[in-house]
């Protein structure tokens, strides 16, 4: 519509004014015009309910004393904004937050291009192993989260048990910062892998089939033809699993919450997320005010990584481009 | 001319859509409230009943069913108390979403006692006189609005694993052990250094919960009644600090398990410490975590005197639908004869005048803990109780506060005692 449009625009500059129309046909007019903004209304119209109104109150609620039960107290300016910023909490939250985004992230797409690479091999049963790698995605957060918290269990934990007959002494799953965050990230990693790999598979089944033909032609390898012809061809696929990853990463919670018994993230904040820290604030705490001042915050942190996705997005296809 | 059909499609479809949308939020609230307690076309009540831990009341649910036809009982049982403390909130905040019973743990009533316009007054003639003073007090507000009912008290007593401690060469008769072990808790403390030079199991299962203990003690700890915040400055809780960690860790006292862990659940079948703090509803617990394993009793005596760990309220929040019937669930079953019940299922140790009296609690055993007199025991330690400690609506924060610089030291050993200290101070700092 917008090309037959602007095809008749010049047209129209040269043209007389067109004669006085009746009310039926503006009102046809109108219907061309605004007939599809009116059809895609309820998303923006659902949209401005439940996501653009609570994004406004809650900036609103971060300016204000406000208990969870009470409801809206003083005006209080900036001051939660410095509360949250100047205790050790947010920033330790912060490098908890990014430390299990990248644990989790990196691994989880080079395992999936890797298992997809296996599945699009010539495998007999293809569907058997293909719904295989998705099972862990059926299994609910929940339960994952209370078998993995059981298997890194500090002193009896089947996993230090298993350290413990190699002769390697028991890791402190829920004492020690990193290897906590490596045994989220390994729930994180169980849930989402498959998920990638199946994305990844089919995204390999559109490349066709004659580029591996004359790569084999001109004598590449497997190997070879995997990171010359698969990757490259994978690039936009890639993209996409980044970005979806890198929102998902930001926001960590059931996970979290759930590895120990308190849902704190640690008595030292080992692995308390920035969600975490949030919901403490907000729910434990009732200082919904501070809460919604971390809720701000954690929103620009992911603009700004978006934006940062959004440059590398357009510097990777410009290079494709050029090639 | 009319308009066209594609305008008028293109509106009905958008009102269509936003009633749908808007009737989708309608109907998403009617099913909260289903949660809350549903009235069916029968006559059909279903009542919700939130608690945590262990309270004792699955049988009495059955039977107050067959009592009232017309009623079914629904329980959301919560793993930890603050797991149900979080929830509670969550659902006065939002204003629906709560049982239609909810219990309240004693370190958090005072600050749900804040707001009593969430929940109905539950002062009734009929109630008058059925507990102790002191538990009724507690839950009444300046203007004598009674936010709850009392359920159980937390008189605490020793558990201890009897096998564990002829093992090492103490005396195992539980007589003997009440003898043994009477005295502060630097004699506690003393015996447990002789007990661990002679076994591989620890002395006590985490500074966590014998800090419960200690701190129950202390009358005024971390909030004076005028509101202001005593925490970091009272000696009397450095002191202790002090001492729970020096035991636990310099000692090496502790078996380092946190309290509710999937560790600290498995240390019982690991035999990994030989005696624990047990206020009357620990019994329980101890009882599941612990299954198959012999050797545990009660011994009647505790570090220090005596002291109250916790016990519980059902409140019925004004939310609810079924207010009336909800109050009449909630005055059953805290009927001292319905405690009793509990008590013989669970081991929560009753609140109510009568129910201390009664020949069935008096008489009541313990076949887990070796057919100890626990109704005996547990009346004996409660009436050894001399005051009740003030606690401030802060008082769930900072403790919590305290359990994590606790768990720094004894359990994680991110920190020392100091370093974990100054981390509380920021920590207290950063409350208000």
């Amino acid at each position: 519509m917008s090309a037959t449009s602007t095809l008749r625009r010049p047209t129209d500059a040269t043209e007389p004014p067109p004669k006085r129309i009746g009310f039926g046909g503006r009102l046809s007019r109108w219907d061309l015009r605004l007939s599809p903004y009116l059809y895609i209304s309820p998303f923006f119209i659902l949209f401005f309910v439940t996501g653009l109104f609570p994004l406004v109150y809650t900036g609103w609620v971060a300016l204000h004393d406000w208990d969870l039960i009470m409801g809206q107290g003083e005006f209080v300016g900036a001051k939660n904004f410095t509360d949250v910023l100047g205790g050790r909490d947010f920033w330790k939250a912060l490098g908890n937050t990014f430390s299990i985004f990248l644990l989790s992230s990196v691994p989880q797409v080079i395992c999936a291009i890797t298992i997809a690479a296996l599945l699009d091999a010539n495998l007999r049963a293809k569907t058997f192993w293909r719904m295989g790698v998705l099972l862990p995605y059926v299994v609910a957060p929940v339960a994952v989260s209370l078998i993995f918290s059981n298997l890194f269990a500090d002193k009896y934990g089947l996993i230090n048990s298993m350290l413990g007959l190699v002769g390697i002494d028991p890791i402190g799953w829920h004492a020690q910062r990193l290897p906590s965050h490596i045994a989220i990230a390994t729930m994180v990693n169980f849930r989402w892998t498959g998920y990638n790999a199946l994305i990844f598979l089919a995204a390999m089944q559109a490349i066709p089939r004659d580029l591996y033909e004359q790569a084999s032609i001109d004598g590449a390898g497997k190997v070879r033809q995997f990171l010359s012809v698969t990757i490259p061809m994978l690039r936009p696929t890639i993209i996409f699993i980044v970005i979806t990853s890198t929102i998902g990463g930001l926001q960590i919670f059931d996970e979290a919450r759930l590895y120990d018994q308190f849902g704190r993230g640690g008595a030292d904040g080992q692995w308390q997320t920035l969600t975490i820290l949030l919901y403490e604030q907000g729910w434990t705490r009732s200082n919904f005010g501070r809460a919604s001042a971390i809720a701000v915050l954690l929103f620009l942190i992911i603009v700004v990584i978006g934006l940062i996705n959004f440059l590398v997005t357009r510097l990777i296809s410009s290079a494709e481009v050029k090639r | 001319m009319q308009p066209t059909r594609r305008t008028i499609t293109a509106a009905v479809a958008t009102t269509a859509m936003t009633l749908s949308l808007a009737a989708c939020g309608g109907d998403g609230d009617d099913g909260d409230s289903n949660q809350d307690g549903s009235t069916e076309a029968d006559g059909q009540i279903t009542l919700s009943v939130a608690t945590f831990n262990e309270f004792g009341y699955e049988e009495l649910f059955t039977e107050y069913e067959s009592l009232h036809d017309n009623i079914t009982i629904e329980h959301v049982k919560a793993d930890t108390a603050d797991n149900a403390r979080d929830a509670l909130r969550n659902s006065l905040g939002a204003d629906s979403g709560a049982a239609d019973i909810e219990a309240i743990e004693i370190d958090w009533l005072v600050e749900f006692m804040q707001y009593p316009d969430k929940f109905e007054d539950l002062a009734h003639a009929e109630v008058e006189g059925r507990w102790q003073d002191w538990k009724v007090e507690a839950a009444t507000t300046e203007d004598g609005k009674l936010i709850g009912y009392g359920t159980d008290n937390g008189p605490q007593a020793i558990c201890y694993r009897a096998d564990l401690f002829e093992e090492a060469g103490l005396p195992s008769d539980r007589e003997k052990v009440a003898e043994l072990l009477e005295g502060d808790w630097q004699h506690y403390f003393d015996v447990g250094k002789e007990f661990v030079a002679a076994s591989d199991a620890a002395w006590f299962d985490s500074a966590n919960a014998t800090w419960q203990g200690m701190i129950n003690q202390v009358e005024v700890a971390y909030q004076d009644p005028s509101g202001e915040i005593i925490a970091t400055t009272n000696p009397e809780v450095k002191a202790l600090y002090d001492a729970v960690l020096a035991a636990a860790v310099d000692d090496e006292l502790s078996a380092g398990l946190g309290q509710w862990s999937a560790d600290w659940n498995d240390g019982f079948q690991q035999s990994s410490f030989a005696t624990m703090l047990c206020p009357g509803w620990m019994l329980g617990v101890v009882e599941g975590a612990a299954e198959g394993v012999d050797g545990w009793d009660v011994a009647n005596v505790f570090p220090g005197g005596a002291g109250n760990w916790g016990g519980s309220y059902l409140t019925v929040p004004a939310q609810g639908e079924h207010l009336e019937e909800a109050t009449a669930l909630a005055t059953w079953l805290t009927d001292p004869e319905q405690q009793i019940k509990a008590f013989e299922a669970k081991g929560t140790f009753p609140s109510q005048v009568e129910a201390l009296e009664s020949e069935t609690l008096l008489g009541s055993t313990n076949a887990f803990f070796n057919e100890a007199p626990t109704g005996q025991i547990f009346v004996d330690r409660a009436k050894a109780i001399t005051f009740q400690p003030y606690k401030g609506p802060d008082y769930f924060s900072i403790n919590t506060a305290l359990q994590d610089a606790l768990t720094r030291v004894d359990v994680d050993g991110t920190d020392d005692a100091q370093t974990s200290w100054d981390k509380f101070v920021s920590d207290v700092e950063a409350l208000g």
